[in-house]
């Protein structure tokens, strides 16, 4: 089965179709910022490039965050919107999931950690499983602080990845036995989008486009003043 | 036979419409949010943004269940690119980039005012250019001439508060709640206009609008006076705001030598705005359009009718647009 990822969760904006094969071709961008002028065209490139047509996907992954609000929901809105055209099912695979899985060699504990902006971060917890990575803990967002005094009471060896990581570093480094992910791995894949994508489908693990929703783990702010008043 | 698609989400609506050759509405669905913003006192943009991605795929699948078409019926998608409040833009033209794509159709970016001005020739057929429209709503007050179809131009704007936007404060100065414009219109009905005479600003100068004077009066007269009836208060707010907005548009219509008269927008839903522009009409031998109640609103018949109109005049919309919350009207005349 073709399946063809999103991921416009974070500043990248990425796409990429594959299947049993593998992934046969992926676009990048993570400078711009423009995600609803990119996507589309950049679809488009990669339908062309491999000779596939739109007919031929049989699933849309996409990420569903969390991550940047309005990016994330143009990734989304288009998967949705693309997967009811084309009557197949959704895959959604969080940010911090694909930030994991680029690591999965790693023996060390993980911790993604994708940029929340407002001085917070989103992250979460894995560890190497055969195949792939399994998360430890539930998807938070919290300050740079809540993060390290978490990866502290871990007392493992922690590798750190995503663009949270790199914009706090200073923080991360002051810890001993945590090393922090370069930059070429700080976003999301789309690859490794559509390569877990392609293994949850192939155990039917789908959702449909009506059911599919983003991932915000923070709640608009009017809703957050509302309750505190 | 050009069917369209139609896509609006710029600002609390989040809809969808198919419309046959820019005239025939085969559906429109509306999916208000007005529930989920009341008790914030107005539209919080994340929240609508987030409802939109919720709504939007049942709603586009309900518009074409209803149109009784299938997608191989459908020869363009038109959506709103501005302006609008870009997180809820977004998701609509995203969503309808992405149908144009999958069914190989052109995608056409529209104009949201521009469609309100479409509507009134949507709903009315007999109704001929030139006409002027009193475009009121919570985000814009204009006065603009039609030409013809798709060719416009604005005389008039307001130069600081939307007319809907007055509303809204003195409704929430009152404690009328959300939103503002029916709470005060149905509130006046026990009032008495001419109780407290508020000031019609720019009355007699131009085309152009304000409105933030008279919300302050309405505020001081009321902290001076706290005994005073809110009926009257509202009738006689009301009154001012529909003094000025039909008082232009009926000289703005004379000067142009307009055949008839429309109102677009949310506030031409309020009753006594439109019973004094229907009574302007019929004194001056003009043809009065009103809008009904939903297509006073936004909806997205209106997009998809305007995207008729584009496609035939100007082709389709490059895929790699965006939205723009600020976007301007082009002005054809
Ligand atoms: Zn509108």
């Amino acid at each position: 089965m073709l399946i063809l990822g999103i991921d416009t969760a974070t500043q990248q904006v990425g796409c990429a179709i594959g299947g049993h094969e593998g992934v046969l071709a992926a676009f990048q961008a993570s400078k711009g910022r423009r995600h609803a002028e990119t996507l589309v065209p950049a679809i488009q490139f990669l339908c062309a490039q491999t000779r596939i047509e739109l007919s031929e996907i049989g699933a849309i992954a996409v990420d569903v965050g969390p991550g940047l609000f309005t990016g994330l929901r143009v990734g989304v809105a288009t998967a949705k919107a693309m997967a009811s055209a084309l009557r197949v099912p959704m895959v959604g695979v969080t940010s911090l999931d694909l930030l994991a899985f680029e690591v999965r060699w790693s023996p060390r504990r993980i911790v993604s950690v994708v940029d929340a902006r407002r001085g917070e971060v989103f992250y979460a917890f894995y560890r190497q499983v055969p195949g792939g990575v399994q998360r430890l803990s539930d998807m938070r967002c919290g300050s740079p602080e809540e993060l390290c005094s978490e990866i502290q009471a871990t007392g493992e060896e922690v590798l750190a990845v995503g663009d949270g990581a790199l914009r706090y570093r200073e923080c991360l480094d002051d810890l001993t036995r945590v090393e922090v992910e370069d930059a070429s791995l700080a976003y999301p894949s789309p690859a490794a989008l559509v390569q877990l994508a392609h293994a949850r489908a192939l155990r039917e693990d789908f959702v449909n486009a009506w059911d599919l929703q983003p991932v915000y783990l923070r709640k608009a702010d009017a809703e957050i003043n509302w309750q505190t008043r | 036979m050009t069917t369209i698609l139609g896509i609006e989400t710029s600002c609390d609506e989040t809809a969808a419409a198919v419309v046959r050759d820019g005239r025939v509405v085969l559906s429109s669905v509306v999916s208000s949010q007005i529930d989920i913003h009341a008790r914030f006192g107005g539209v919080v943009p994340e929240i609508a943004s987030r409802a939109h991605v919720e709504l939007l795929t049942p709603v586009i699948a309900e518009a074409l269940v209803e149109a009784g078409v299938d997608e191989t019926g459908i020869d363009a998608v038109a959506c709103t690119v501005g302006p609008g409040l870009i997180g809820s833009l977004l998701v609509g033209v995203s969503a309808a980039k992405a149908l144009a794509l999958v069914w190989d159709v052109p995608f056409v970016g529209v104009n949201h005012l521009e469609a309100h001005f479409v509507a009134a020739f949507l709903e009315e057929p007999e109704l001929e250019p030139p006409i002027v429209v009193l475009l009121v709503s919570g985000g814009h007050t204009m006065l603009v001439e039609v030409s013809e179809i798709g060719k416009y131009r604005v005389i008039g704007s307001t130069i600081d508060d939307a007319a809907g936007e007055a509303f809204d404060k003195v409704a929430r100065f009152l404690g009328l709640g959300y939103p503002g414009g029916p709470a005060i219109d149905r509130e006046a009905m026990a009032g008495d206009p001419n109780a407290i005479r508020f000031p019609r600003a720019m009355m007699d100068s131009g085309y152009d609008f304000s409105f933030s004077g008279v919300k302050t009066s309405v505020i001081n007269h009321v902290r001076k006076n706290p005994e005073v009836v809110t009926a009257d208060v509202c009738a006689s707010f009301q009154e001012a705001v529909v003094d000025v907005l039909v008082t232009k548009a009926r000289r703005a219509a004379k000067e142009l030598g307009a055949k008839g008269m429309a109102l677009a927008g949310g506030v031409a839903a309020n009753s006594v705005l439109r019973e004094r522009l229907l009574d302007a009409c019929t004194d001056d031998g003009l043809h009065g359009f009103l809008p009904s109640r939903a297509m006073c609103t936004d909806n997205a018949a209106m997009i998809a009718a305007t995207g008729y109109y584009r496609l035939r005049d100007d082709g389709p919309t490059p895929l790699d647009v965006g939205a723009d919350p600020n976007l301007r009207l082009a002005i054809f005349t």
